[in-house]
């Protein structure tokens, strides 16, 4: 029922929204809370487990009951607070967890079994048969139990990130966070205040009060205002700091776009990063329910939402309202809703000696004991001096006390400490490094209080930041002492609700302590007290207190459960905003890339580069057609392949010989100027870390190769070897993959090609193998390498990248006229299996050099990093797997990548595996496949036969061992 | 014999404009990594000084202006942008005119767009003017320098321009979208 | 979390890549035995407080760090360039 003249809504601009498919009238600032009672309605949801109708308990975002799916299809967000959610024109949400109607909801059935549903009965019931659980019980249950449905579909909704920094982060706008905001903010302190609400203000909007003279909006809006005009200062609503992390750092979620029709490009929500120098919490406090007999039909509320739906929204969320109280506070909600002209039917105050004024019925030292109603409250029965009576109310206000909202001060594993005066629990201070706690968020009640809190914890950081701050006289304010005696549980038959999100009762938690789960944390996962997206924001101290009381302990000994982030639900979209698609990885392009895609070459990711898989030509079905094709160009004409990818790390300095002869096995301080030699590298430990060449251009200049896969490692490792263990070395790197555009050029006419393209022809006298220099490439000054990763006389030619993509097109073309063409990475691959040649297939961070056979590779004239290692026993010798070449001898003629190799009478199981195969391919050069693999003592088998199973593919081979090297094992193609 | 013909890193990319803010290429005609051999940053700066007017820069600054930059970029390490450099006694050159892309970043509110990529403080009071940082742009490796009130150079592999190209302007458009809220 | 950086100043914790404990400064000689190489490469103790630990500001400007930080508190109480730290060893 709306109330004239009351609350902030903007009357001016009416909303229709649709709940459940019913169009609502509401104004522009209600929420769908607010706007569903103003209608009248009251049921919103059902409850988890006994599909129990629920109305909204709360105001704020610690709201249980009242969760509501929004939007269809693909951009449907279950589980959204209506306390939380603001309407707009169109906004259409559902609600959840009934069927076939909220009304009329078929497993409501599920609360007339409750006697069976108690503590543990998932535990208790469900144990066997044990295969009943996967096939029958998790899908009954998961259909039966719980929250609103994803769409299944992916979210197209837009989300965003950013990163946020400053001096001072003010966590709540309320009146502590106002006033310290304005303390700084004056001081001309950097301030970020954040407030989870569209409108900062926080209780000060809730209630009937003046601050300095003018009603609480009014100051509120006066400081905003001020603040407004600061530069140094910038207010974020809508935004809730949901972690406090080390060193300063928090997470904030800004529901940016969630309160609008049309997104514009608005992202719904956006997940802030924020790094403060300092931070202030001053998140309020939250009220807590008392639990009785069915506290918990629609109708009945925190007394502080009831007197905030009127004072904030204008709605009187019943017309017979009761209050039931353990405290002074909540007799503003009788008084305020009685000034708004509501009647109140009934204060009840758990307290005998309470102060009850106020010209409707009181009752002190009485409690609620029961209530009425199927889907909304009718009756209340009130327990007074050994009377009941059953009194009409459709709206009960209750109010247990008010818990101070620590979260944060916890989220680094702080625990809260119990304070007397106001039954609740209280920071601890220094919880969390460079974060204060103001206000009612450390048990400071009074608005009075709150303000005064809020401007000296100001001063505080602000004394520590090193900015003068001029005292802010405290505003006119109330200053009301708070009074309370606690009360959690009103004894008595029937279900008396602590948690209603996990629908937890008194006795589920009195079992629990019965069957000695009497730990508040596994009382806690034995009921599910204080789970799913409230995380217990109400209900946790109530339920705590209830163990204490059936466990003989204090509170303060049965202590709280653990306070992780997120303080309230952050959905996955926003955590990973910006992650999707090219957002997930970068993604890494040739100079060649737009060429290749117009020879229509299939790309394949090599790390985050993209390389062609082959180069299809007209009438060519399969990838091994134009593979096989590409093989025979190179091993008969000349093919081109763009090979920047490579890592490729200048080197230079006094010390750059000594460097390479440190981080590779063999020699390179021997290497000419003008020549390029092959280098292994190892990790400490003693197994190849990578392979590649490097070139010696000048006296102390070097360029080193790496695989493309390991150029960040590489370059990770010579700077540990650089920095951590030869500081003093005159050595200077530089990754220079990037600048170059460079093209391998292979096969018999390899050399015309390369002459075709260069300004100054080359021959095999001034250019041999292994020979490189500064060259010019169609007038531009390039580098050209003699090296061969295809056994065939072969070249790498490097132009500055901006030349990449005119190169690889003349090389190209030029190449056509010699009968070769551009081959790609499938081609290159059977190309370096004939030669046997390795790559990280094989150096898979398992092997030594010995088991390549390269042992001799690591040079005994001088350390490296890993030799001392590689010779440990185990690493050498009969025992290892060593690098063997294979190929099919027996009917199947097909070998896999990745099988297993047993001898021939073996069985093929595990323990009888003699090694493994790492890289396969068709070679059409020799008419059949070939691969390399590693075998137990394989150097020492070569003619031997053995079984090759592939168990997934269903392979089983009989081949024959041989040497790696299949084609031209003396390498005369390639000095050619 | 064919010329060879250049392509910029950001060819076919740039200049875009969203909102307030524009991103453009920034073409200088060499960007080299200098390097001062062990105990020559002193003779580095001062040589670099006489030749160029700008000095070798500190930690996480940048000397010179537009049109020649030293730009501080690893220990022992600035890139010169800008003009082509003589050799210079006491420090290894190294070329990577073509390793890079730059782009400027301009306009109203380009930090909200820069605060949606990159984790650092670029707060005007922090993050001045000539002011450097390595860091990252989103999962790329990234230099950014601060030249002007609304103005920053980013530089990035040039195998990533388009990539880089891509989650800028779609900053730009959040950051638009928000302002315009 | 966040580690300064002698060079760059404090970043976020994205920016730098782990290594574990500083005891790999200290590269035993080639013929220091089994027993010290096997301490060196494979050894480490999981301290609940205090380590000593190498950092690679691999999202920066490259270089390794020694960061000294409490594993309990998670406070991060020093960095220095590794190349500081290993010259201090010398």
């Amino acid at each position: 029922m709306r109330v004239d003249g009351k609350g902030l809504i903007d009357r001016d601009i009416p909303v229709e929204f649709s709940f459940d498919g019913q169009k609502y009238a509401g104004f522009q600032g209600d929420t769908v809370a607010s706007a569903l009672l103003a209608n009248g309605v009251r049921l919103m949801g059902r409850s988890f487990k006994y599909h129990r109708p629920r109305g909204v308990l709360s105001a704020g975002s610690e709201e249980p009951n009242a969760l509501i799916t929004v939007g269809r299809g693909a951009a449907q967000t279950p589980n959204v607070r209506a306390t939380v959610q603001e309407i707009y024109g169109g906004l259409s949400v559902r609600s959840q967890n009934s069927w076939p109607s909220l009304q009329r909801d078929v497993l409501a059935v599920n609360d007339l079994m409750s006697p069976f549903f108690s503590a543990g009965f998932y535990y208790k019931t469900f144990m066997w048969p044990r295969s009943f659980w996967e096939k029958l019980y998790e899908p009954v249950i998961r259909r039966a139990a719980g929250l609103g449905a994803l769409s299944g579909e992916h979210d197209t909704a837009s989300y965003d990130k950013a990163y946020g920094f400053c001096d001072l982060l003010i966590i709540g706008a309320g009146p502590a966070g106002l006033m310290a905001a304005l303390s700084a903010g004056r001081a001309g302190a950097d301030v970020l205040l954040v407030d989870e609400n569209a409108l900062p203000g926080g209780r000060l909007l809730g209630e009937d009060e003046t601050v300095a003279g003018v009603s609480g909006p009014v100051w509120a809006a006066q400081v905003v205002a001020e603040l407004g005009e600061m530069p140094n200062v910038r207010i974020m609503t809508r935004t809730t700091v949901t972690g406090a992390y080390d060193q300063g750092t928090y997470g904030a979620l800004e529901r940016s776009g969630l309160h609008m029709a049309d997104g514009a490009g608005v992202p719904v929500e956006t997940f802030w990063r924020i790094v403060a120098k300092r931070a202030l919490l001053c998140a309020g406090a939250l009220e807590r329910p008392i639990a009785f007999a069915n506290n918990d039909r629609p109708g009945i509320m925190t007394a502080g939402a009831v007197r905030t739906y009127l004072n904030r929204w204008g709605v009187a969320p019943g017309r017979n309202v009761s209050v039931f109280c353990n405290n002074d506070d909540a007799h503003r909600t009788a008084r305020d809703m009685q000034a708004a002209g509501v009647n109140i039917c009934a204060l009840i105050d758990s307290r005998a000696d309470a102060n009850v004024q106020g010209d409707f019925p009181t009752f002190t030292g009485a409690s609620v004991t029961d209530t009425k109603g199927r889907l909304g409250l009718s009756d209340i029965c009130v327990s007074s001096q050994g009377k009941t009576q059953w009194i009409k109310a459709d709206c009960l206000a209750i109010s247990g006390g008010w818990n101070p909202s620590l979260h944060l001060t916890c989220h680094t594993g702080a625990r809260p400490i119990w304070n007397d005066t106001i039954a609740a629990f209280v920071p601890v201070p220094g919880a969390v490094p460079g974060l204060d706690v103001a206000g009612a968020a450390a048990g400071v009640f009074s608005t009075k209080g709150a303000l005064k809190s809020g401007a000296y914890r100001a001063k505080l950081m602000l004394d520590d930041l090193g900015i003068k701050a001029k005292p802010n006289p405290t505003p006119k304010s109330d200053d009301t002492p708070y009074g309370l005696t606690p009360l959690w549980a009103v004894p008595g038959k029937g279900r008396a609700w602590l948690d209603f999100q996990n629908d937890v009762t008194v006795k589920d938690v009195e079992l629990a302590a019965r069957e000695n789960y009497a730990s508040v944390e596994h009382m806690k996962r034995y009921t599910t007290q204080g789970m799913a997206t409230d995380q217990g924001k109400s209900s946790n101290v109530g339920a705590l207190a209830v163990l204490a009381d059936a466990t003989g302990r204090s509170i303060s000994q049965t202590g709280t459960t653990t306070f992780r982030p997120p303080y309230s639900p952050v959905s996955i979209g926003a955590m990973g905003a910006g992650a999707l698609g090219k957002g997930f990885a970068p993604e890494r392009f040739t100079t060649s890339h737009m060429a290749t895609l117009e020879d229509g070459a299939p790309m394949i990711e090599a790390g985050l580069w993209y390389r062609p898989s082959f180069f299809p030509k007209q009438g060519e079905k399969t990838w091994r057609q134009s593979c096989d094709r590409e093989i025979n160009m190179v091993r008969s004409a000349v093919g081109v392949c763009d090979v920047s990818t490579l890592g490729k790390i200048d080197i230079q300095g006094k010390d750059a010989a000594k460097l390479l002869d440190f981080v590779y096995t063999n020699m390179f301080s021997s290497l000419k100027i003008g020549r390029v030699r092959y280098g292994l590298m190892l990790r400490e430990d003693g197994f190849v870390m990578d392979d590649g060449t490097c070139a010696r251009l000048g006296d102390t200049h070097f360029v080193m190769t790496t695989t493309t896969a390991a150029a960040g490692e590489v370059m990770k490792h010579l700077e540990f070897a650089t920095q951590c263990l030869h500081p003093d070395w005159d050595v200077q790197m530089n990754s220079a993959t990037e600048h170059w555009a460079q093209f391998a050029v292979a096969g018999p006419k390899a050399r015309d090609l390369v002459n075709a393209v260069l300004d100054t022809p080359i021959d095999n006298e001034t250019f041999p193998f292994m020979a490189c220099g500064l060259v010019g490439v169609s007038g531009v000054a390039g580098r050209l390498f003699r090296i061969s990763f295809s056994g065939e006389h072969a070249y790498e030619i490097a132009v500055p990248a901006r030349y990449g993509d005119s190169l690889f097109r003349l090389l190209c073309a030029q190449a056509g006229a010699l009968g070769g063409g551009p081959y790609g990475m499938e081609a290159l691959n059977v190309l370096r299996i004939e030669k046997g040649f390795i790559t990280h297939a094989e150096i898979d961070g398992r092997v030594t050099a010995f088991d390549i056979g390269m042992g001799r590779m690591v040079s005994a004239k001088k350390d490296c990093i890993g030799k001392t290692m590689a010779a440990r026993p185990g690493l050498v010798g009969d025992g290892r797997e060593q690098l063997v070449g294979l190929r099919p001898v027996g009917t199947v003629k097909q070998l896999s990548a990745g099988a297993f190799l047993f001898e021939k009478g073996a069985s093929a199981s595990r323990e009888n595996a003699q090694g493994h195969t790492t890289s396969v391919g068709f070679s059409p050069t020799l008419g059949h496949f070939i691969g390399l693999g590693f075998l137990k003592n394989g150097r020492a088998r070569h003619g031997e036969r053995i079984r090759m199973v592939d168990h997934l593919r269903d392979l089983d081979v009989i081949c024959e061992v041989g040497d790696p090297v299949v084609y031209d094992p003396t390498g005369g193609r390639t000095r050619g | 014999m064919a010329d060879l013909i250049a392509k910029t890193p950001c060819e076919g990319l740039l200049p875009l404009s969203v909102g307030t803010c524009t991103l453009s290429e920034v073409l200088p005609d060499a960007i080299t990594s200098v390097s001062p051999q062990s105990g020559k940053t002193r003779a580095v700066s001062d040589a670099l000084k006489k030749a160029r007017g700008l000095g070798f820069p500190s930690p996480n600054r940048a000397t010179g202006r537009e049109g020649a930059r030293c730009i501080w970029f690893a220990p022992d390490q600035a890139m010169l942008v800008g003009p082509i450099p003589d050799p210079i006694k006491g420090a290894s050159l190294c070329d990577q005119s073509d390793g890079w892309a730059i782009m400027r970043l301009k306009g109203a509110g380009c930090v909200d767009v820069l605060a949606r990529l990159i984790p650092v403080d670029l707060r005007a009071s922090v993050f001045k003017r000539g002011h450097t940082a390595r860091t990252m742009l989103n999962h790329m490796p990234l230099s950014i320098t601060r030249t002007g009130a609304n103005s920053f150079d980013l530089m990035v592999f040039r195998s990533m321009a388009r990539t880089a190209v891509h989650e800028i302007s779609g900053a730009m458009k959040l950051a638009a979208a928000r302002k315009a809220q | 979390m966040r580690i300064t950086c002698p060079h760059c100043g404090e970043r976020d914790l994205r920016e730098f890549t782990y290594r574990g404990v500083a005891l790999a400064l200290d590269r035993p000689a080639p013929d220091a035995g089994a027993a010290a190489w096997d301490d060196y490469v494979h050894l480490r103790d999981n301290p609940a407080g205090m380590t000593r630990d190498l950092w690679y500001h691999s999202g920066g400007c490259g270089a390794w760090l020694v960061v000294t930080r409490d594993t309990i508190s998670h406070d991060v109480i020093s960095s220095e360039l590794a190349s500081t730290a290993r010259r201090a060893t010398k």
